[in-house]
């Protein structure tokens, strides 16, 4: 009978080299929240030409995971910092907790449907949404939008954007600890947002612009209630010019932060006011005009330093060319239709239906069923806030897409985070998350 | 003991029941007081901002909402108090009454009144007139850093860490220029006693709050007091010890229910403690015209007036601390820890000087102005070498590379 070795204790660790048991203390600490492990990052990949990250001292960092639950990453967006005191080393955003699947919905709803799918992903300018989403199918359909759908378009964009950039001014307020700044840009936001119900009955998600035209037309008394609420937001602009722009605490809290160079943003797809920040005046509006925009007159602002400064004050600047354009469809909204009169596509009026089988039968074929798009492929994309939004969609003949895939622009400019955010502070983080000014619902679609 | 104690003019002699029942009372208004004036504060804030920010503020608890804060208190003592797993217990219990108890302490030698009678013996104003009274403020505001170093230390978490090392580093950077800016006046007043100092300032005439008054005298150090006392309260926009947008809720993060309720009272009771401190000693404490048709013993004069004087001096530089609250931008770290340590603390130390020397000449019997002006400019020449010698922050970074 043979007896066996007393079994040790605790499993004796063999001896490492002292280099990997570096590399095994790296493991442990980046799988110690269980994190990803953090890449290089972007900035030192374009440095180095692709090559390690430089071996630094791996002793008194430490790895903070700001978010997803945090007052100040804007939704659910995770930030995995690894901190030297108050120095972040280097960041990494970890994106999917608003996953909500809405590409692939968008493959179980008919294109009438649609709309109301895409509207929910950048909740804060809906109508670039629903406006790309709409032009799309319109390109497959090859369907020719009236003028006055078009003017009423790009009328609602603009307000869209003054929306969005207001909701900027008041959350980059917030997060740089102006806090009265959140309010005021609030304050602005909500009469713009009171346009949004009084023409389209919702606050928000409007589901306005739809394929074929728009849903109604504009309402009694439309020009004085939008010159009103252009002039409100002429006022508040001013007002946080005054507050904040010569401010010498705003100041050095944002000049000269989160650098980013024009390379940079074309090397990973950057678009909209950060890559216009960096000196490149790349604006689809004027460079691509759809809609109406080469019959209006405004302005494209760039700067050129590509700090967190700049990037607050051109979309300072472009709620201010935003109200020009609105004023000037409030001037030249041509008469006509405001969807197209093709009842295959737009449903017939409510009181036609009451009189006219031919009139309830598109009616129920439209809203069951909906309409046939021809088979092909197409990509459209317009100016949204943010950047570039795009929209590719995919048609076997059907009436559901068979694949409809939005380009959500703070998807890309959210990978800026990288190359601004590397080597600064805490609060530089927070200063710079806000002025990429993601939405969370665009990320994660 | 006893010659201590002794130094208050009321427990000067025997000690009897009376003599107790007035220190007790004194003690326990002054209790009442300082709570119900947080309480008042906060509200008062919150109305005000919300004025400022367009918004209407609480208007549901009380008449204009006025018990807002009394509401929000009982509600935060009946809520579950939750301890992390990984907190230090003893130390995280302990933190919120280390922080509240310098605030109280520190409002015991601020006189609030003149001179008056109760019980049959006359006495200050005031809970007890230290003859190291400045030192005493010092040391409980010092004090007052254990609290929210500890609180954030103690909590086992990373983002209340983060607050309480910006904590310790702030306080105490701030603590500096505080002592020094207060050392202006002392030099002045040639007293350490807070009733002394009020004594000094008293109003004789209608030109006194500029003649008497110690803001004039002690411009360069008043302003120095009034930024050092914003950040020794971690006070917007100096707030990056609870700041929200960074770090969650700072120190305080893991804290709930009444413990949470007792920082967020400390550190609005250090607000007010602080304005009546400055007003102890750069606007005249309680002094202030008295009406001349009464006699000077009036009891309008004795007792009212030198309260409302004070009163009003405190609100108002409360309420300019609710504005600066609702306008300034958050500073970052490490601007606050170079504007500390590169502006304020030099430019502390060289009035310090400046001050002393005029004193010096006025006892030497010196040209006072000769005397002023040479100070000065030495001062200004050894602002001037010290800059020279500061790396530029290029520089420091290039060093540290």
């Amino acid at each position: 009978m043979s007896t066996n070795p007393p079994i040790p204790l605790r499993p004796t660790t063999k001896p490492l080299s002292d280099a990997l048991s570096k590399e095994e203390e790296r493991l442990e600490r980046q799988t110690d929240e269980g994190a990803q492990e953090l890449r290089p990052t972007t900035r030192e990949v374009v440095l180095a030409g692709g090559g390690m990250w430089p071996q630094d001292d791996l002793g008194d960092t430490m790895i903070i995971n700001m978010g997803p639950q945090h007052p100040s990453t804007h939704g659910v967006l995770r930030l995995m910092m690894e901190l030297d005191g108050e120095d972040v080393l280097r960041i990494k955003p970890v994106i999917g907790y608003l996953h909500t699947g809405m590409e692939k919905t968008g493959e179980e709803l008919t294109y009438v449907q649609g709309t109301t799918n895409v509207t929910r992903m950048d909740y804060a300018s809906n109508f670039a949404n629903e406006l790309v989403y709409s032009m799309a199918v319109e390109k497959l359909v090859g369907v020719e939008v009236p003028e006055r759908a078009t003017w009423i378009r790009m009328m609602m964009c603009e307000l869209s954007r003054m929306a969005s950039h207001l909701l900027f001014q008041a959350t980059n307020g917030m997060d740089i600890g102006a806090v009265s700044m959140m309010l005021y840009g609030w304050r602005e936001r909500e009469e713009v947002l009171r346009i949004f119900e009084y023409v389209t009955g919702l606050r928000m998600n409007c589901n306005y612009i739809r394929p074929g035209g728009v849903a109604v037309d504009l309402p009694d008394g439309w020009q004085q209630r939008i010159l009103d609420v252009c002039d409100l937001v002429v006022k508040g602009v001013s007002e946080y010019d005054e507050l904040l722009s010569q401010n010498p605490i705003w100041r050095e809290r944002t000049v000269g932060l989160g650098i980013i160079t024009t390379e940079e943003c074309l090397a990973l797809s950057i678009t909209g006011p950060i890559l216009r920040s960096t000196g490149f005046a790349w604006d689809l509006r004027k460079a691509q005009p759809n809609l109406a925009y080469d019959q209006v007159e405004f302005d494209t602002i760039y700067t050129s330093n590509g700090d967190v400064y700049d990037r607050y004050r051109i979309r300072l600047y472009e709620i201010l060319e935003s109200v020009r354009i609105v004023r000037q469809c409030v001037e030249k909204m041509p008469a006509g239709d405001y969807r197209v009169q093709d009842k295959k596509i737009t449903p017939p009026p409510r009181a036609r239906i009451d009189e006219s089988m031919e009139a309830l039968i598109h009616h129920f074929k439209l809203f069951t069923e909906g309409f046939k798009v021809p088979a092909g492929e197409t990509y459209v994309s317009v100016e949204s806030p943010r950047g570039e939004i795009g929209c590719y969609m995919v048609s076997d003949g059907s009436s559901k897409p068979v694949r409809m895939h939005i380009r959500g622009p703070s998807f890309y400019n959210l990978q800026a985070i990288d190359p601004m955010g590397t080597d600064s502070l805490v609060a530089d983080a927070v200063a710079i998350v806000s002025s990429i000014d993601p939405i969370m619902g665009e990320v994660d679609r | 003991m006893n010659h201590l104690l002794a130094l208050d003019p009321l427990l000067r002699g025997s000690v009897t029941w009376s003599v107790l029942a007035v220190v007790l009372i004194k003690v326990v208004v002054a209790f009442v007081i300082l709570l119900v004036a947080v309480m008042l504060y906060i509200w008062a804030m919150r109305k005000v901002i919300a004025d400022m920010q367009n918004r209407i503020g609480p208007n549901r608890a009380g008449p204009y909402g006025v018990l807002q804060t009394l509401a929000d208190g009982i509600k935060l003592f009946f809520k579950e108090q939750s301890i992390p797993d990984s907190a230090d217990c003893p130390v995280f219990r302990l933190a919120p009454y280390l922080s509240i108890m310098p605030a109280f302490l520190m409002f015991c030698v601020v006189p609030i009144g003149g001179t008056v009678s109760i019980l049959g013996h006359t006495t200050y104003l005031q809970v007890v007139d230290l003859p190291i009274g400045a030192l005493f403020i010092l040391a409980m505001s010092g004090l007052g850093v254990y609290g929210v170093m500890l609180a954030g230390w103690s909590s086992g978490s990373k983002y209340p860490l983060l607050g309480s090392v910006r904590a310790s580093a702030q306080l105490l950077s701030y603590e500096a220029a505080f002592g020094l800016a207060i050392l202006g006046v002392l030099i002045q007043a040639g007293t350490l006693s807070t009733h002394e100092i009020f004594l000094q300032q008293h109003w004789t005439n209608a030109w006194s709050f500029v003649t008497h008054w110690f803001w004039l005298k002690t411009c360069i150090a008043f302003g120095i007091f009034l930024i050092a006392a914003l950040a020794e309260t971690n006070h917007p926009p100096f707030d990056l010890v609870e700041a929200e947008q960074e770090l969650v809720g700072g120190f305080n993060t893991e804290y709930t229910g009444i413990r949470f309720a007792i920082f967020f009272l400390a550190e609005f009771m250090n607000v007010i403690t602080m304005s009546a401190i400055a007003v102890t000693l750069f606007l005249g404490g309680p002094s202030g015209p008295s009406l001349g048709f009464l006699s000077a013993n009036n009891v309008i004069n004795v007792w009212f007036l030198p309260m409302i004087w004070f009163l009003v001096k405190v609100l108002a530089l409360l309420f300019a601390t609710v504005w600066v609250r609702a306008s300034l931008p958050r500073i970052r770290y490490d601007r606050l820890m170079s504007f500390g340590w590169k502006w304020l603390i030099e430019i502390a130390i060289l009035w310090v000087l400046v001050t002393a020397t005029v004193q010096v000449a006025n006892v030497e019997n010196w040209n006072s102005f000769v005397a002023a002006a040479v100070s000065v400019v030495v001062a200004v020449a050894a602002y001037g070498v010290l800059y020279a010698a500061m790396p530029k922050s290029d520089e420091l970074i290039e060093e540290i590379r």
